[in-house]
């Protein structure tokens, strides 16, 4: 078995609403997490992810000034001076296929939907800590590999030219997001 | 801790992409232990979250005051933007937050409106009692009575209230099937 040492994590946890972010930042610092950063708006974390360098973003999607699908977009520039790699975890409310799709596709690394629960929330930090992903990089993405299911025989216009098969045996993001929680 | 130096990153270029692999950074705060040693982080958050719960009820007042609040203004002015949002951005939180604090089927009827304001191609043309029913619903459930939310009045409102607005969505989305389908698609959020 594997035990996270959450008080060498730096968190950064981004939500503009003051109860969530005291319920995370309980959560945290009760898993062991002593540093924990909190941003009430897409551009104060932006701000505080350039500064702080933390291991692990939790974003929610909905919030002021830019939200969090394009603070994940604006971290994971390829050619920025930060860290374009560290893993985000989005939180939200939102609660539609449609809605993970579209997070997947901005490089967002897990899905968590409220509401929270403190194994849910585990479940998500132990799996970028424990099981990273390669990054991808193409035209129109660059972000952890969106591609977790084997399919050696999928020939439809996505499929990635000149490699091998990637063998990812992992759940998709989608299935973990409707787990039980 | 979070980022490898650049000669440890490996990139491995193909024809219509790259893959960048690197040691896992975070590899150094994974420790391999018994499980008789293991402790139970997950408990002890539940523990603290737990402790936290005497202040549930005075956060959900905030919240439905809000909401509320955002309603009252939609009423007065119509449906701005900005007056749309903040209806939406406080029935989303409330949505997302309320189980947490105890008032599930408040949840249940903020998504219900949620979808509501998501879906409906005119706002303006929706009935107002479609609005004030849901949200005199969560005042009721948060105000009138905790326990309210914890037997079948409540969540049979919330039922109901969903039915009502999904078949109003349904209706007037008929010809927009691309709406449709996200009305109709099951919710991915854990069941209650």
């Amino acid at each position: 078995m594997f035990r996270i040492d959450f008080n060498k994590l730096r968190f950064l946890v981004c939500d503009d609403n003051p109860h969530m972010r005291r319920i995370l930042r309980t959560l945290l610092h009760s898993f062991g997490a002593r540093e924990v950063y909190e941003a009430e708006d897409g551009a104060t974390a932006l701000e505080m992810y350039s500064h702080y360098v933390p291991d692990i973003v939790i974003t929610d999607w909905a919030m002021p000034i830019f939200d969090g699908l394009e603070l994940a977009q604006m971290i994971r520039q390829p050619e920025s001076k930060g860290n374009p790699y560290a893993p985000i975890i989005m939180l939200t409310g939102h609660s539609e296929k449609r809605r993970v799709t579209v997070a997947r596709d901005a490089g967002v690394t897990e899905f968590l939907a409220k509401p929270i629960s403190a194994k849910g929330l585990y479940q998500r930090i132990l799996n970028v800590v424990a099981n990273p992903r390669p990054f991808i990089k193409t035209k129109t993405y660059f972000g952890p590999d969106r591609r977790r299911n084997t399919n050696s025989a999928y020939m439809g216009p996505e499929r990635r030219v000149g490699e091998k098969h990637e063998v990812l045996q992992q759940p998709s993001l989608l299935d973990k997001a409707r787990s039980t929680i | 801790m979070a980022k490898n130096s650049a000669k440890d990153i490996e990139v491995k270029a193909f024809a219509t992409h790259q893959i960048i692999t690197q040691p896992n950074p975070l590899r150094k705060v994974l420790r391999r232990v018994e499980e008789k040693d293991m402790d139970d982080p997950v408990g002890r958050a539940e523990q603290a979250l737990a402790g936290l719960a005497s202040e549930f009820k005075d956060w959900m007042t905030i919240e439905v005051h809000r909401l509320s609040a955002a309603w009252t203004a939609v009423q007065k002015d119509g449906f701005t933007k900005e007056l749309r949002d903040e209806l939406f951005h406080a029935a989303h939180d409330i949505k997302g937050d309320a189980a947490t604090f105890g008032f599930p089927s408040a949840a249940g009827i903020a998504e219900s409106l949620c979808r509501i304001i998501e879906h409906a191609p005119d706002l303006e043309k929706v009935p107002a009692e479609l609005f004030t029913h849901h949200i005199n619903a969560i005042l009721a459930i948060v105000h009138e009575n905790t326990r309210l939310d914890r037997i079948s009045v409540s969540a049979e409102l919330s039922h109901r209230l969903r039915k009502v607005a999904d078949d109003y969505l349904a209706h007037v989305n008929r010809d927009r099937p691309e709406h449709l389908e996200v009305i109709l698609a099951p919710s991915i959020a854990p069941v209650e």
